[in-house]
């Protein structure tokens, strides 16, 4: 996508999720690149695979999945053939992470303040200076009176609180990658928009780079640099920010930005939709991903999945429209 | 139009100990008002949006209004009638004119009871012997836009979108005249989001329901709220129809949360006010303004005195002693 340096490349990640019904295609060929120090985007409605491939990325997949393919190598090193004992290593040190529900991301029989000590084991401070730390790292999420929140447990937070509680403590490892999913959906607008800028000023400040889920567009088009498309298990279109919002190439894409109800400045009683819905991925249609639902087919979707097509700068997609003549 | 909902400085408090203290109940009592004076009125096939942040008492208010925490003081009528204090006998036979969408739509439905079950449960605790449970499974399933095969179904075989739909039918089963609302499309995506709205929008111009809808997502009010009302720490800081709240703002904070709705174009300019601190603690409200310490514009009466209601329109008002409008 750029030409920085890489500190994860994802290269055709494929994943199976073993059901009643037989093998579920959830991650088929996903390919991307999260620079240095950028913020990159996976923007895609639910069901589209971005919660399977950040566990296939920490190695924390469910029981049942399989990885079929693919390599993910995070600073040259291959994630995939790596001992349980130096995925534990990694985890929450260079690669750490924000999950979805911020109710269940916490213990709830420890206070908040035992638990901000304890993930910081690994550093060899004061217990004293530790809970200074924590403190700290409350009140930058905008926890008021962080010392007093220090001694309450999870459930005398709300969910918004608890979720900026979840940020601050995957934030005071200083890892190399933070993975956020879905980190602002439970917060407001003026908390939302600080987090995006504390985001941003972390990225900068410790050089890390940030793979931020999201299905909220505006929050991708505030905070990432390059933001990768997906759609039912697969990545229709990547590229550059601008270029993906302002120049789309995937009809998914556009009418993923169609619906969104902050693009539409006049009031109306009927918001845009993508009708149709997600395809069954046990079976997997043959043709492409999105044709049922696409508003531009043509004759050879039904039948051909169509390959990647580089549309210059890092921007490409696939889509059989962007084919030459 | 009629009014179908009003509430007044309503007041819902909570009790507060910390700690062992709070086990062996000693040590000072200490009080939070979560609502600490609140008026709004909604009317029939009307939509309200309360905005605020998380933490500034939208929900309390929805649930007292639902008469599922006890408020203080104040009160709230609907249709006219005084809903605080009622005793539970009372109140049960209008409860279900006044209907409840909750957060969590996975968490809000049984896991352990089908689809049917569950939007026909209202009709069971409601006392409506003569319905066909089957008959009104499938128009309750229909009319929100699911088929009929949904009915034998269990909450974990639905999506997000689908459990929001079933959270729709069974608030709607005993015809309401209110709905409450409370955050109904988060964590949905778009396009989803557009059918559960546009759902619920079309069902509000067949039955003529007032909505009051909690949310924190703007670009959502904007769309489908009539009026919104802007809470702050408890109370209403302004409220007035949607679009002329969205287009001349008066309270600082409406100001500061309009300019923070990020939009889905990477350069369009966040023109953000600064706010300046952290949200206080609701135990530890600031005197005067409560919204004084972050406001960026607060001089000195801000911090000693409670500002009072302003009209500058009938249909609006705002709680601030030194306004400005800011035209967006």
């Amino acid at each position: 996508m750029s030409t920085r340096e890489a500190l994860l490349e994802i290269r055709d990640l494929s994943v199976d999720y073993a059901t009643a019904q037989g093998a579920l295609r959830a991650l088929r060929e996903v390919s991307f690149t999260v620079p240095k120090e950028r913020i990159v985007g996976i923007v895609g409605e639910s069901g589209c695979g971005k919660s399977t491939l950040i566990a296939a990325i920490i190695r924390l997949l469910a029981p049942n999945a399989a990885i079929r393919s693919g390599t993910i190598l995070f600073q040259g090193e291959d994630l995939l053939g790596n001992t349980e004992k130096r995925m534990r290593e990694l985890r929450g040190t260079a690669i750490s992470m924000v999950f979805q529900d911020p109710m269940q991301a916490h213990n709830p029989v420890l206070t908040v303040g035992r638990q901000m000590v304890d993930i910081q084991y690994r550093t060899g401070i004061s217990g004293a200076a530790k809970r200074r730390r924590a403190a700290a790292m409350l009140a930058e999420v905008g926890i008021p009176d962080p010392e007093r929140h220090l001694d309450q447990y999870p459930h005398e937070f709300s969910g918004g609180m608890r979720q900026r509680i979840a940020i601050a403590m995957a934030l005071m490892a200083r890892p190399g990658l933070l993975i956020a999913d879905e980190p602002t959906t439970a917060l407001d607008a003026t908390l939302e928009v600080q987090i995006i800028h504390k985001l941003k000023a972390l990225q900068t400040e410790y050089d890390c780079s940030i793979l931020f889920i999201s299905h909220n567009l505006g929050v991708i088009a505030k905070l990432c640099d390059e933001v990768v498309v997906m759609y039912a298990g697969e990545v229709v279109e990547r590229g550059s920010v601008r270029s993906v919002f302002h120049q789309s190439i995937h009809p998914y894409t556009r009418s993923l930005l169609d619906c969104d109800p902050g693009r539409i400045k006049e009031r109306t009683g009927k918001l845009p939709t993508i009708p149709g819905e997600i395809p069954n991925l046990v079976s997997v249609p043959p043709g492409c991903i999105f044709v049922e639902r696409c508003p531009d087919r043509i004759a050879c979707c039904q039948c051909e999945r169509p390959g990647w097509h580089e549309a210059g700068d890092g921007h490409g997609g696939a889509c059989h429209l962007l084919e030459g003549p | 139009m009629a009014a179908l909902l009003e509430v007044e400085d309503l007041r819902v408090r909570f009790s507060v100990r910390s700690g062992s203290a709070g086990i062996l109940r000693l040590g000072a009592q200490r009080w939070v008002d979560a609502v600490a004076g609140a008026s709004l009125t909604v009317s029939e096939g009307e939509t309200l949006a309360v905005v605020g942040e998380s933490g500034s008492g939208k929900t309390t208010l929805a649930r007292a209004i639902a008469g599922l925490y006890h408020a203080q003081e104040g009160s709230i009528r609907f249709q006219g009638q005084e809903l605080r204090g009622l005793a539970e006998g009372t109140f049960r036979p209008l409860r279900r004119h006044i209907a409840m969408m909750f957060q969590d739509p996975v968490g809000s439905l049984s896991p352990r009871l089908t689809v049917k079950t569950l939007i026909t449960e209202p009709y069971k605790i409601h006392n409506f012997k003569d319905r066909d449970l089957d008959e009104e499974a499938i128009r309750l399933l229909d009319m929100v836009g699911l088929s009929a095969d949904f009915a034998s179904r269990y909450p974990y075989q639905l999506s997000g979108g689908q459990a929001r739909r079933v959270g729709v039918a069974r608030a709607l089963a005993v015809d309401p005249k209110l709905l409450l609302a409370d955050e109904p499309t988060a964590g949905l995506d778009v396009s989803v989001q557009g059918e559960l709205l546009n759902l619920l929008g079309k069902l509000q111009d067949r039955l003529g329901i007032g909505i009051l809808i909690i949310t924190h997502n703007l670009n959502v009010v904007r769309h489908v709220a009539d009026r919104m009302a802007i809470m702050y720490l408890g109370r209403f800081v302004e409220e007035g129809p949607t679009g002329a709240v969205f287009a001349a703002p008066h309270h600082p904070y409406t100001l500061a949360l309009l300019a923070a709705n990020p939009e889905p174009d990477p350069d369009a300019q966040l023109n953000r006010i600064e706010l300046v601190g952290e949200p206080p603690s609701p135990l530890d409200r600031p005197h005067g303004c409560e919204f004084h310490p972050r406001c960026p514009f607060a001089r000195e009466q801000c911090a000693t005195q409670t500002p009072t209601r302003h009209r500058p329109t009938a249909d609006r008002h705002y709680r601030c002693h030194w306004p400005q409008v800011w035209r967006r």
